[in-house]
């Protein structure tokens, strides 16, 4: 198995709101951190990679964000403009007004389009080694497969042209696991582990790409050993919560009702986890990270994420 | 940023009023938040307090939702959820609760079926290589099927009410504009070029640069089988294009309402806002928004906050004073100083949800909350109680 950041190209997916970004954002700061000289692209431009790094809204030219680490938002026009003055050298300026609608109906018409100039450009700084790594805040499950299949997409619907000469390289780079991987982000619940093994499934199934690592978000911490769980109902009958109130100064109900949700909900996610543990491949890494009990957004949330994501590493 | 109430509406005071009063609603948010939990609550709760027969239209429900509603296996057709599900939850409807599934591929299909000429050209599409991929793969087209299907049932008339979960989209108002978009691609002068007898788009100058361009990437041939592709779905053109804007008006019709649907959470909760500005611009009915998997309120207590404290500075004097009913003193010292600092710190996240709500800039007709669940929704009491929660 490769080291996670010694790949150079990786694509970071999940089921939406299980943290994505944020992983996706502190996967590229630690790779940064540790001498990479790092991309991280948005693709969804939801502003969510910006907010993360609390810089100004990202653009399609990249813009370094934190020592050695370059962010940018994926925009297929731009890639198109990009495409075409690298292999046509047509001086696009004048004509990408029409030219642009015209791409936009034929990429409506035809899919892989779009996906095969946002993989393609990503793929085209890898293989001129523009970066050390590149960390992509990829699609939404039911989007990712679609991306990351793209080039063999084209070569069914494109025979001949520029297009079609340009997946053979994407598919090498895409294909070999020493270079580029597919991260999946999970919380431990019902739907995110679903998805994530369905998705790790039909990306086996359906596109080249190797699974880097699964990624287990917001994990809650474990209260109590078994024993201690005897004592925590013990506490919980009227008659002790009342001693325990009075001792404490006030009613303890808020305090034993508030540590039995957190008990319940982590009982209930450990079932999920179980599941998610089993249907994933041994070889592939489980990365744990911990549930943030803070209130900070942006930075100061990310420097957490990328610490557990360093433990979690070895680094 | 308030919507402009339309003449004629009476504002609801819940979601029991506004159900009661609209023949569509359509629940939308970003992904996670619990969109189609939500749906099937609303709908099972309506189908349960109102009568009549209530249809919740899912896109990808959770297995065991799937399973709860006797959803599991089918496609497209509307099925009755068994009145069994609802006797086992101990509760008798005064209506009937219908589901289905929403199948893009099939819907699709289904539409080239109704719209296309004859058999010949109907099998043609349905052979045709990008339209397969289009109908099973373009993202955008999920957007537009859902809204379609919607037209379709409401049109049948055959329900008196219907709860729609939205796909996930990349952007939450794709599936607004989806018909526009629909109908804006099946005018467009580019598709005419497209579909002009090939020799002709040399010598017309307006689409000369495209091609050129167009050829030299794609190559003529996957040319040719776009144009084909529109030459064929061209003679759908004016059912399509009529159905398109049929779908639009459905959206804006006053027994259409939206509820937005979030967590306290920063992410969904600006896309939730940006969500209600897309509806107020093009004056849609914003009927509710529900904030999902909202932290209990007794976090939020000041005493239980100073009672936490004191556990976790005096754990072992509390422990102490307790005696040996609740156990070894040393693990009850223990069990004091965790759940203590437990509630401490889930008090710190409840905290940023109460601001974050606070914040929450906009005034629809009713906001419901609903706590947070410590185990999952997986049968129709699970939902009840869900839907309890937003009722009002």
């Amino acid at each position: 198995m490769v080291d996670l950041l010694d790949r150079r190209l990786l694509f970071v997916s999940g089921k939406g709101g299980v943290g994505k970004t944020t992983v996706a954002a502190a996967l590229a700061l630690l790779a940064a951190d540790h001498g990479k000289r790092t991309l991280v692209c948005e693709i969804d431009a939801k502003g969510d990679l910006a907010a993360s790094y609390e810089c100004d809204r990202l653009r399609y030219a990249p813009r370094e964000v934190h020592p050695r680490l370059w962010a940018m938002s994926m925009d297929t026009e731009e890639s198109l403009r990009e495409y075409l003055s690298l292999n046509l050298r047509i001086p696009m300026v004048g004509r990408i007004g029409p030219l642009a609608r015209a791409f936009e109906f034929v990429a409506t018409a035809a899919p892989g389009v779009k996906e095969i100039l946002t993989v393609g450009k990503l793929a085209y700084d890898v293989r001129e080694r523009r970066y050390d790594l590149v960390v992509v805040d990829a699609s939404a499950t039911g989007h990712i497969v679609g991306q990351l299949a793209a080039p063999q997409a084209i070569n069914t619907l494109v025979k001949v042209g520029l297009v079609r000469q340009q997946t053979g390289w994407m598919l090498d780079i895409l294909s070999d696991p020493a270079v580029t991987g597919l991260c999946i982000v999970a919380t431990p619940e019902e739907m995110p582990v679903a998805e994530t093994i369905d998705l790790a499934h039909r990306v086996r199934e359906e596109t080249t790409v190797d699974l880097a690592a699964v990624f287990v978000n917001r994990v809650l911490p474990e209260l109590f050993t078994r024993a201690e769980e005897e004592v925590f109902d013990r506490l919980c009958e009227p008659e002790t919560a009342g001693k325990l109130g009075a001792a404490a100064g006030g009613d303890a109900g808020p305090i034993l009702a508030a540590a039995r949700l957190a008990v319940t909900m982590r009982r209930t996610r450990s079932g999920h986890l179980e599941r998610l543990r089993q249907a994933v491949d041994p070889s592939v890494p489980m990365l744990y990270l911990p549930y943030l009990f803070t209130r900070a957004h942006g930075q100061r949330a990310l420097r957490q994420v990328a610490a557990a994501l360093a433990a979690e590493l070895g680094l | 940023m308030s919507p402009r109430p339309r003449p004629g509406d009476a504002r609801a005071a819940s979601i029991d009023q506004l159900l009661a009063a609209k023949e569509i609603a359509i629940t939308c948010g970003s992904g996670g938040v619990g969109k189609t939990t939500t749906a099937a609550a609303a709908a099972a709760m309506a189908a349960v307090r109102h009568g009549g027969k209530v249809l919740v239209v899912t896109v990808d429900p959770a297995r065991r939702l799937a399973d709860a509603l006797g959803l599991s296996g089918i496609g497209n057709q509307e099925r009755q959820v068994p009145p069994d599900a609802f006797a086992e939850a101990g509760v008798k409807p005064r209506g009937e609760l219908w589901a289905a599934m929403l199948d893009t591929k099939q819907s699709w299909d289904a539409l080239v079926h109704r719209h296309a000429p004859d058999k010949e050209t109907e099998a043609r599409i349905l052979d045709n290589p990008l339209y397969q991929n289009i109908s099973s793969r373009f993202v955008q087209s999920h957007d537009y099927i859902a809204m379609e299907r919607l037209y379709e049932l409401h049109s049948a008339a055959d329900y008196d009410l219907i709860v729609v979960d939205t796909p996930p989209t990349r952007n939450a108002i794709d599936f607004l504009e989806a018909p526009q978009r629909m109908s804006d691609f099946f005018s467009s002068r580019l598709l005419r070029w497209l579909i002009a007898p090939y020799r002709s788009r040399l010598v017309n100058m307006a689409s000369r640069p495209f091609y050129q361009v167009a050829d030299r990437i794609l190559g003529s041939q996957f040319l040719e089988d776009i144009a084909e592709f529109f030459i064929l779905f061209q003679t759908m053109y004016e059912g399509f294009v009529e159905r398109a804007r049929s779908v639009s008006r459905l959206l804006r019709d006053r027994r259409t309402t939206f509820l937005v649907i979030s967590t306290l959470e920063a992410s969904p909760l600006h896309e939730a806002e940006f969500f209600i500005d897309a509806l107020n611009e093009r004056r849609l009915h914003l009927g509710a928004v529900v904030l999902n998997r909202v932290l209990p309120d007794y976090l939020l207590d000041e005493q239980g906050t100073r009672v936490a404290e004191a556990m976790e500075r005096s754990a072992g004097d509390i422990a102490g004073q307790l005696g040996a009913g609740a156990g070894e003193t040393a693990s009850v010292e223990r069990v004091l100083a965790e759940i203590a600092a437990s509630f401490l710190n889930f008090q710190v996240v409840a905290q940023r949800e109460a601001e974050q709500r606070a914040e929450l800039a906009v005034s629809p007709e009713v906001i419901a909350t609903v706590p947070l669940f410590d185990t999952d929704i997986a049968d129709m009491s699970g939902l009840l109680r869900l839907g309890e929660s937003i009722w009002g």
